[in-house]
């Protein structure tokens, strides 16, 4: 099996997953200039809701095609989640739009650990595993595999990161919001509600959340009240490499971060095989010999990349791959 | 003067206050429908922040200001582009990575309805809409003259063409009152002398124009009324024959005499 075309497909997936995500972060940094800590959580709303749509419509026994099945469950995730989005912006950011910026920010986080333990409660604490109601045929390609989901969650997320971009550059509210973004002064001056601009962008940030849920809830076939908490730190890695605000970054950076897991974690153990290396190998003769392999790192130490390239990116490039330089934006 | 002519809008009594310094002292002024009002003064007299408070992006500290009859709702800036004042900006301020047709669409926003929902659902009242927005962006940027700019961004016009964007973006919110902070400042005298054609060409048109402008003469030419500012004080509002002569003014603007 070719390692290194398998990692690319699995991280492109991944990393799908992970640029929709970073859309929901930039879209609402790019208009409020608040990172909203809890859209991790909002993902995993989407995803518990889809499951229990899911596993209701399984329950019922109607002899549906796998498919409407799942589509059943993104309807009934897209808006909850909107409803959620909304209500957040609503109920605990609004009131702090003129405070500190650092009020909103530990709001978000009190936010995130509410949804949380709302989702702990409604859902339990045990990890809901998806229903497997389809087969997920695997197809070869030049010594990988692909699956069918891993085609649908691709397709998917080019998708809807293709219809955000028609949405923001060629709608009257995509103008409006960048307008906001720009100078949400000016922008109210040209007759722009900045609250409705600003809930409607929670809104699509809350519908693409859903379906990144249900993307990575059906392709890790698991679901989990604290999931959105990683997914969302990743995401959040994954806006700040592409530039902050920056739509097109957040889709680069989601792309790049899975793929840089991706293949971190497959070579990871290669790396740091003590037996590969000639001048540790010796001291360690006797176990290579025995074992063949001293591994010091294995793939579980995936999640350190994407924080690894989050410290790297603010150290050498905070504003990331895409960003604008922060002066341009005062 | 007759009191037929209709009133468009009547400032009673505008304060505002930074800290210890009063920007604006109760001030009082009446502007006429289709009327080219004039707001002069020395710098730091309170002229910008006079339309800063007008426009509703500052909060004021008393007064209250009657436009079209209604009293305005100055705590939202949406509202005040709703009741029909649009303005342009001493140091311009537009959208900068916007092009120069989307930045004078976004001024068509307050005739319009912009729902998060039609927008994704594409219904064809929405998309009809939309196509009416660009076509009348791209007639606003012809009538400024620009309409070979319209896919350029803002911020890579010359300053020129940024001003006249700018009125095109105001234009397009179909405002009763064209607020203009200096439109003039940075031009030269070609330029300026295309800019006076085209606020009395707005003017022709039924629009009525607040002007604040250092250029006197081109105030003094063009306005059928003038105020002055000073230290937040109107001390004088007249036609500009009158205002010219006034002892008050004079002294204003250090002994000088103005006008030319």
């Amino acid at each position: 099996m070719d390692i290194f075309l398998q990692q690319i497909i699995n991280g492109l997936t991944t990393g799908s997953v992970y640029a929709i995500v970073a859309l929901g972060y930039t879209m609402v940094y790019g208009v409020i200039q608040l990172i909203n800590f809890a859209h991790g959580d909002v993902v995993m709303v989407g995803a518990m809701v889809a499951f229990t749509v899911i596993m209701g419509v399984v329950g019922m026994g109607l002899p549906l095609p796998p498919f409407m099945i799942v589509l059943a469950g993104v309807l009934a995730a897209i808006p909850a989640c909107m409803a959620v989005g909304f209500l957040l912006e609503r109920a605990a950011y609004r009131p702090l739009r003129h405070a500190p910026r650092l009020a909103p920010l530990i709001t978000a986080i009190g936010m995130s650990i509410i949804l949380q333990q709302v989702a702990l409660l409604i859902w339990g604490r045990d990890p809901r595993a998806f229903p497997q109601i389809m087969d997920n045929p695997s197809f070869a390609i030049g010594g990988a595999a692909i699956s069918a989901v891993q085609i649908a969650i691709i397709l998917l997320s080019v998708a809807l990161m293709a219809g955000l971009t028609w949405f923001v550059y060629r709608t009257k509210f995509g103008i409006a919001m960048r307008a906001t973004a720009e100078n949400v002064n000016i922008a109210g001056l040209m007759g722009i509600d900045a609250n409705r601009v600003i809930a409607g962008t929670f809104i699509i940030a809350a519908a693409l959340g859903a379906v990144a849920g249900v993307m990575y809830g059906t392709y890790y076939g698991i679901a989990h009240y604290t999931m959105g908490f990683i997914l969302g730190l990743k995401a959040f890695s994954a806006a700040v490499l592409g530039g902050i605000g920056n739509l097109a970054g957040a889709m680069l950076g989601g792309l790049l971060l899975g793929l840089v897991e991706a293949l971190g974690a497959g070579y990871i153990g290669e790396f740091t095989d003590l037996c590969r290396w000639p001048v540790v190998s010796a001291m360690l003769a006797e176990r290579c010999a025995a074992d063949g392999h001293v591994v010091l790192f294995g793939s579980n130490y995936q999640d350190v990349f994407a924080f690894a390239v989050l410290i790297l990116v603010l150290v050498f490039r905070p504003s990331g791959l895409l960003g604008e330089r922060v002066s341009e934006r005062a | 003067m007759s009191s037929s002519v209709a009133v468009l809008l009547e400032a009673c009594n505008v304060g505002k206050s930074f800290g210890g310094v009063q920007a604006l002292k109760d001030v009082s002024l009446t502007i006429r429908a289709n009327e080219i009002y004039g707001l002069i003064g020395p710098n730091g007299a309170g002229k910008t922040t006079f339309f800063n408070v007008l426009t509703g992006l500052y909060p004021r500290d008393g007064g209250e200001v009657l436009f079209d009859g209604r009293a305005l709702d100055l705590a939202n800036p949406y509202r005040v582009a709703e009741a029909g004042i649009a303005r342009t900006f001493q140091n311009i301020r537009l959208f900068g990575s916007m092009t120069a047709l989307e930045n004078v669409m976004v001024g068509r926003h307050v005739r319009t309805r912009a729902g998060v929902f039609g927008a994704i659902l594409r219904t064809p009242g929405q998309r009809a809409e939309e196509a009416a927005v660009k076509r009348r962006a791209q007639e606003l940027l012809h009538y400024v003259g620009i309409p070979h700019r319209a896919e350029a961004l803002a911020r890579h016009l010359s300053y020129g063409d940024q001003r006249r964007l700018e009125i095109a973006r105001a234009l397009a919110t179909e405002p009763k009152l064209l607020a203009l902070d200096e439109p003039a400042a940075g031009m030269n005298a070609t330029e300026t002398a295309g800019l006076r054609q085209l606020i009395e060409g707005l003017r022709a048109d039924g629009l009525t124009v607040l002007l604040i402008e250092h250029d006197v003469k081109l105030v003094m030419g063009l306005c059928d009324r003038v105020a002055v500012l000073d230290y937040g004080e109107k001390i004088a509002e007249d036609v500009p024959a009158v205002v010219q002569k006034d002892p008050k003014v004079i002294e204003a603007y250090l002994g000088g005499s103005i006008g030319g």
